[in-house]
């Protein structure tokens, strides 16, 4: 950033990297856009949809959104796919074989993955995936690279008929900065067909062959164009130490390192401009590479026979920030004078009157082995509710319930429950239960519908609608599903009333065959109007035995002085699930004053 | 004001509007001609969580997080929290304290106890710390929920570079339409709160 002082001009503007992303997507002349919602890349396709100007939907699962985008670019249209890292594993059959048949629109893969796990399950690296796949792969800096980056992308995946890799992390997509707007291109000449080339489209042996050659010869020509293209720029101030680095840890290092070092940011990251590297570690007397996550420039840079410190000194784990460059470089750096202080930790929970506690109340009576997936009521693993028991990715919680199932003795396996939230089963849970009918399982699956896709912040579904375009859909029927494909005990439960679904639960977990429940009720963040009148704790029959706590709702309060608890009235949602666990009815619906 | 950078802080509890605020003061730099970078994570945090948000204003910024022991300026939105995230703050930070305490639910069920001591751990480790009674304010505005609004009109009669007139049009560009009135209150309020 250079330029400042255009603050008020339209082509200025303060944007996250999502944002200018999406932004670049419009600009770029995209026809369509398509993924799947996970934190942080969610809000590219949210913004997409608000500004309107373009075509776009949230698909299943990742998967099916990236052949969405395939399917579109071989018309000759752009497309944009937004994944993040996790959700690219369940999107790379499509992504291996796209490189293969290249494109004909622009098809750029945005990938966010989340180093430090701000939100999920593990903290791969993505990088690997551009080198697996052979694709070509740009890393932004921050959110006006992200903007031109993206925007550069479309020209190089048609210029090499490539799919392309765009790897934010979570600091860029969320990190607000100022972004330089450029004109939109002007796309009024592209028109759109089904030209047939089996050759390029059909991926049988004999063509794959061939377009494997091809791959092998353009992936030459992109390093060759990646060792003087300006995705990548060199910095130099001395030839004493040199920095080779990527993405936000460019930032910091910029933050750090002092003024006679020199710097190479690469932006162009797969292929590598190995002849750019090259030349630039002969300069300099020492090279550092500095990189989150894996080694995976430090590796190439030791292939290409160069001496350097990376890993040693910054570590492979979690995120990295200026202070731990500067502590592994060995610079100054000023610690906190304030004396740090014992704290209670404030992780994030189930919201008052959320449906997910309902269910989690009863499996904790029932004493079950809950096989969990991912979504709000992953929560449900911390206390009280202490009532998820394994959770590895998206879809994963039936068939893991049903591999227990088919180990443990016909007693044990009553005592196992898997848990899945409605778009968790749409995305990938659909299959596993279909196994689960063929292989004769004998598990009890729980299927929480809140009718919106709900960690992400609150997207439509399959399951319930609205399109990401905003129009009324038709909605996948959960219990005919279920019996289509053949599972014979189907019901629906209400997660608010615990003590019919906790009836119900007992009988199905010791059936000696499979049976799905659906609890139903709806998120109470995206559907604010069944939020009821506060309950109240009647002070003088309170007993005081905190048996009411064991939901976890954060609007019980319990009072050490007087032993006793109350609900705070701005929290409490009249959801009742409390009401049931309190020995001598204290939890009332205060009387209309 | 114009070599150096700014780091502002911003820490409180998911749902009080930590990201909005942190919005508007971002708004009010560029409205400035600064740089700015600011970084937060969204996501599990909207539960009720510890949230926190970095702002870094200058003439030319490059990381958007802040350095440990560098934070100028601290907008702390519940009382615990002010001390959350200790590495990156010093003496010299000058801290604006909510006046409010919200429990984590372990604390609400009995499994973890609130620090009784805070207010007093607080005057004892910082130069400056100003505390104001936000939803008092906000609630004097037109609503509790404009209690993130108090706040910004407390920091802003801290940041004497920048005009009123900046912080007013970021409010009324950035709150739903129909709150405008009460959030420029609110803001108001929180201004003159501050006695220096
Ligand atoms: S009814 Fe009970 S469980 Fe439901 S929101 Fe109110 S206090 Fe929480
Ligand atoms: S369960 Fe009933 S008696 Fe026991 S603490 Fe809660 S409100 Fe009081």
């Amino acid at each position: 950033m250079t330029e400042q002082n255009q603050a008020s001009t339209p082509s200025t503007r303060l944007l996250s990297g999502n944002e200018a992303i999406a932004l670049a997507a419009r600009d770029a002349g995209v026809s369509l856009a398509a993924g799947y919602p996970g934190t942080p890349s969610t809000e590219i396709l949210e913004n997409i949809a608000k500004e309107g100007s373009l075509y776009c939907e949230w698909a299943p699962n990742e998967k099916v959104a990236l052949e969405v985008c395939i399917g579109a670019s071989f018309t000759g249209a752009r497309t944009l796919c937004t994944t993040k890292h996790v959700g690219l594993n369940v999107a790379a059959d499509p992504l291996f074989t796209a490189a293969y048949t290249g494109v004909r629109g622009g098809l750029v893969i945005i990938c966010a993955d989340d180093p430090g796990m701000h939100s999920s399950q593990n903290e791969q690296d993505n990088r690997h995936y551009a080198r697996a796949a052979k694709i070509l792969m740009l890393e932004p800096a921050d959110a006006n690279e992200a903007y031109h980056f993206t925007r550069a992308a479309f020209e190089l995946s048609e210029r090499f008929d490539i799919p392309v890799l765009v790897r934010t992390t979570t600091r860029i997509n969320h990190g607000k900065g100022v972004v330089q707007l450029q004109p939109a291109e002007n796309i009024s000449h592209r028109t759109f067909d089904t030209q047939r080339d089996p050759q390029k489209l059909v991926m049988i042996p004999a063509f794959a062959r061939m377009r494997h050659e091809i791959l092998e010869a353009s992936l030459e020509r992109m390093a060759t164009y990646a060792s003087d293209c300006d995705l990548n720029t060199t910095t130099r101030n001395g030839s004493k130490v040199g920095v080779i680095t990527s993405g936000v840890s460019y930032a910091y290092v910029r933050e750090v390192v002092p003024a006679d070092w020199s710097i190479l940011k690469l932006g162009f990251t797969h292929p590598l401009p190995e002849t750019l590297i090259s030349d630039f570690c002969c300069s300099v007397d020492e090279v550092v590479v500095v990189e989150e996550l894996d080694p995976y420039l430090e590796d190439t840079v030791r292939r290409l026979g160069f001496a350097c410190k990376g890993k040693e000194l910054f570590g492979r784990t979690g995120e990295l920030n200026p202070d731990i460059i500067a502590k592994g470089l060995g610079l100054d750096h000023r610690a906190s004078d304030v004396p740090a202080k014992q704290l209670p930790p404030r992780p994030p929970v189930l919201c008052p009157g959320c449906p997910h506690r309902g269910p989690f109340t009863v499996l904790k009576k029932l004493d079950v082995f809950v096989s969990g997936d991912i979504g709000c009521y992953t929560l449900g693993v911390n206390k009280p509710l202490d009532s998820i028991h394994a959770c590895v990715c998206m879809g994963a919680s039936i068939g893991m319930a049903h591999g227990m199932d088919r180990v443990l003795s016909p007693e044990q396996r009553r005592k196992v429950v898997a848990v899945i939230g409605d778009s968790t089963f749409l995305h990938t849970g659909i299959n596993a239960l279909v196994n689960m009918v063929y292989n004769r399982s004998t598990s009890t699956v729980f299927i929480l519908d809140n009718s919106i896709t709900a960690m992400t912040g609150q997207q439509g579904n399959p399951g319930f609608g609205p399109t990401l375009m905003g129009e009324p859909t038709a909605n996948v029927n959960m219990e005919e599903l279920c019996r289509a494909m053949g599972v014979k005990h189907v019901y629906k439960a209400d997660a608010f009333d615990t003590v019919s679904l906790e009836t119900l639960a007992r009988r199905e977990v010791n059936r000696d065959e499979l049976s799905v429940i659906i609890v139903e009720r709806e998120c109470i963040l995206a559907f604010k109007d069944i939020v009821k009148p506060a309950l109240e704790v009647n002070q003088s029959t309170c007993i005081g035995c905190r048996a009411c706590l064991k939901v976890g709702c954060p609007a019980l309060i319990w009072h050490e002085q007087n032993r006793k608890v109350s609900i705070d009235p701005t929290l409490c949602t009249g959801c009742n699930i409390c009401v049931p666990e309190c020995p001598v009815d204290a939890i009332i619906t205060p009387k209309k004053s | 004001m114009e070599d150096k950078i700014t780091n502002i802080l911003l820490a409180g509890v998911g749902g009080q509007g930590i990201l909005l605020t942190s919005e508007i003061l971002s708004e009010v730099a560029l409205g400035k001609g600064l740089d700015v970078k600011k970084s937060e994570v969204h996501g599990m945090a909207q539960r009720g969580g510890s949230v926190v948000s970095h702002v870094r204003i200058g003439k030319e910024v490059h990381s958007p997080l802040i350095r440990s022991g560098e934070a100028n300026f601290l907008l702390s939105f519940e009382k615990m929290e002010t001390l959350r995230w200790q590495s990156l703050i010093s003496r010299d930070t000058v801290c604006i304290v909510n006046d409010t305490q919200i429990f984590p639910t372990n604390v609400n069920v009995g499994l973890d106890k609130y620090p009784e001591d805070i207010d007093a751990f607080l005057d004892q480790n910082f130069n400056a710390c100003f505390r104001v009674d936000a939803s008092k304010l906000a609630v004097q505005a037109g609503t509790a929920k404009a209690a993130n609004i108090v706040l910004v009109g407390a920091l802003a009669r801290l940041l004497t570079d920048y005009d009123k007139e900046l912080w007013l049009d970021a409010i009324k560009r950035k709150v739903p339409k129909a709150t405008v009135k009460i959030n420029c209150e609110a803001f108001r309020l929180g201004y003159e709160s501050m006695v220096l």
